[in-house]
């Protein structure tokens, strides 16, 4: 440990207080937001009540736009976590000079920014008719969920010792079903975690969701997106404290089983 | 006779099992490869293929010709160029703001024992999992005129009439630097964590003071992570739609709304597109050039 004399620690302590309040305060706050009982959004509210998540629940636009993002997320993580696992584990295996090239080449949706992505998959899905179509969405979300579990899964192959599977190998078994009965349980959390991520990456994407659904596709960040901008009502503080919750549990999950596997890595 | 033999067919059967076992060896390695398509093929389709196509859009004009019109327009009209300098300026303001907020945070973490490390940490992972979007409506709640920020500041008499904290420039980059302290504290704390505890207790028991062991050992030793983390924060600013965009209130515009209008408004996918190209440059050249002092991939996969 870094050694610090008391008043420099009760400085820095109090300081970093402060900063840790700006961080958090506004992620609590829309709690208080969304039970008030008034339109404007003074805060405190003036009374309280439960009328923003009636309202968001009685709502046939926010219900199908949750919908739609929810069903957007599933189909992204199922199509991205085996593409990007197989890909992870064949550039990992691999012993080609290149595969390093066609790693980066699968990390640039992660460096390109999103707006320049945007406007690439609105180019390429107007010029086919499909603006507006879920698989569009889809498509594009997986683009950007792929260095995402490139990077996960990645990390628990490289701490795998693929000598096992060569064992399983030499003992009769292909390399598929090595890979299944050697490989993946032993790599399973970084794969849950790949997937934990592909799909909040898919829950939160604004930027595409703005460029290429419509109508129909509508998804929960478009919608909030607009009703920020028009400055509705607060229905939007009742839609962000359910988001908030799931999102916060779902990747804390996560994070645990990612801390879990690390010490069971330490210890062994 | 019979060992001539022998030993002849032994040599062709070794030819053929080297044959064979290199036949085997490059099916394996194409298998492998295979396994690398579908991905590859969806960063191809999706991005690779659309941004050659938005460049050719952008050095032709509507017969198809040639033209650098698009690009000297960036640089000689003056809405544009003013935007390109307010995007750099913010960005900036940005990224110093959370390498003065973000390194107390992480110093404290990293020096702290187990327990109130984790609870800092928790405290930083929480903002950095919530929505973007989420997080920008709530700092919208917070600025407006009648917001808790501006009922503080009148209650302590800081100010008399509430301040205009939204829907301009200070909004968005308070609104940024909340959204992107959380990597700059990320990637300190791990390249702090990784400093061997020997190394202070060296200096101190070679006589140096806490501070002087902070200022000489301690600090250039966290560079790295300093550097990596700055960067890749001013790069994720320079392309920033969404804050900007709710925060800034449509008034003060960044070179991502450029973008977004120039396709939304007046669908002109060459201007888009030069605009587009210039931020990519920017953004590609900045990494790289920080790549070249230190090892950005490796710090930002360890953390």
């Amino acid at each position: 440990m870094i050694l610090l004399e008391r008043f420099h620690r009760v400085a820095i302590a109090s300081t970093v207080a402060l900063i840790l309040l700006f961080l958090t305060v506004p992620v609590l706050i829309i709690f208080p937001v969304s039970f008030g009982d008034s339109a404007s959004l003074r805060f405190p509210p003036p009374g309280w009540s439960v009328r923003w998540y009636q309202a968001f629940l009685g709502s046939r636009q926010w219900l199908a736009a949750a919908s739609t993002s929810f069903e957007i997320a599933t189909l992204t993580m199922l199509i991205a976590v085996p593409i990007g696992t197989a890909a992870s584990y064949g550039l990992m295996t691999c012993r080609m000079a290149n595969a390093r090239y066609a790693y980066v080449l699968l990390m640039t949706p992660m460096i390109v920014p999103i707006i320049i992505i945007g406007v690439g998959v609105f180019a390429v899905f107007s010029k086919m008719g499909l603006v507006g179509s879920m698989w569009a969405l889809v498509l594009a979300h997986v683009l950007l969920a792929i260095p995402y579990v490139l990077l996960t899964v990645g990390a628990g192959l490289r701490s795998f010792d693929m000598n096992q599977e060569m064992a399983a190998r030499s003992l009769g078994v292909n390399r598929a079903k090595a890979f299944v009965t050697i490989t993946l349980p032993q790599i399973r959390t970084s794969v849950f975690v790949a997937a934990v991520f592909s799909f909040l990456s898919s829950l939160d994407e604004v930027v595409v969701a703005l460029f290429i659904a419509r109508g129909e596709t509508t998804t929960l960040t478009r919608e909030m997106f607009m009703s920020i901008r028009e400055q509705v009502d607060p229905t939007i503080a009742a839609v962000s404290s359910i988001l908030v919750s799931m999102t916060v549990l779902l990747a804390a999950l996560a994070y645990a089983s990612q801390q879990r596997s690390a010490r069971r890595a330490q210890g062994a | 006779m019979s060992a001539t033999i022998n030993s002849f067919q032994q040599r062709i059967d070794r030819a053929d099992n080297a044959a064979e076992l290199a036949r085997a060896g490059r099916r394996e390695q194409w298998g492998l490869v295979a396994l690398v398509l579908p991905a590859a093929a969806f960063v191809v389709a999706l991005m690779v293929i659309p941004l050659v196509w938005l460049f050719w859009q952008s050095i032709t004009d509507q017969s198809g010709a040639l033209t650098l019109m698009n690009y000297v327009r960036i640089f000689t009209e003056e809405g544009t160029l003013a935007t390109f300098q307010r995007t750099f300026v913010a960005s900036l303001m940005v990224t110093a703001i959370c390498v003065v907020l973000g390194y107390p945070v992480a110093f404290l973490a990293a020096v702290s024992k187990p327990r109130t490390a984790t609870i800092i940490m928790v405290l930083v992972l929480i903002p950095f999992w919530t929505s973007v979007l989420v997080r920008t409506y709530a700092w919208l709640v917070l600025l407006q005129r009648t917001g808790l920020v501006n009922q503080f500041l009148t209650w302590a008499g800081v100010v008399e009439a509430p301040l205009a904290l939204v829907h301009n420039l200070t909004g968005s980059v308070i609104g940024m630097v909340h959204i992107m302290l959380p990597f700059v504290i990320l990637t300190l704390y791990s390249s702090l964590t990784q400093i061997p505890a020997d190394f202070g207790r060296a200096a101190a028991s070679l006589g140096a003071r806490p501070g002087r062991v902070f200022r000489t050992v301690i600090f250039p030793l966290s560079l790295p992570g300093l550097v990596a983390g700055s960067v890749f924060v001013f790069v994720l600013s320079l392309g920033f739609y969404i804050t900007p965009e709710l925060l800034g209130g449509g008034r003060t515009v960044m070179v991502s709304m450029l973008v977004q209008r120039n396709i939304d408004l007046y669908f002109q996918f060459g201007s888009a597109s030069a605009v587009a190209f210039v931020l990519l440059a920017a953004t590609l050249l900045i990494l790289w050039l920080a790549d070249r002092v230190v090892p950005l991939g490796k710090i930002l996969a360890d953390r």
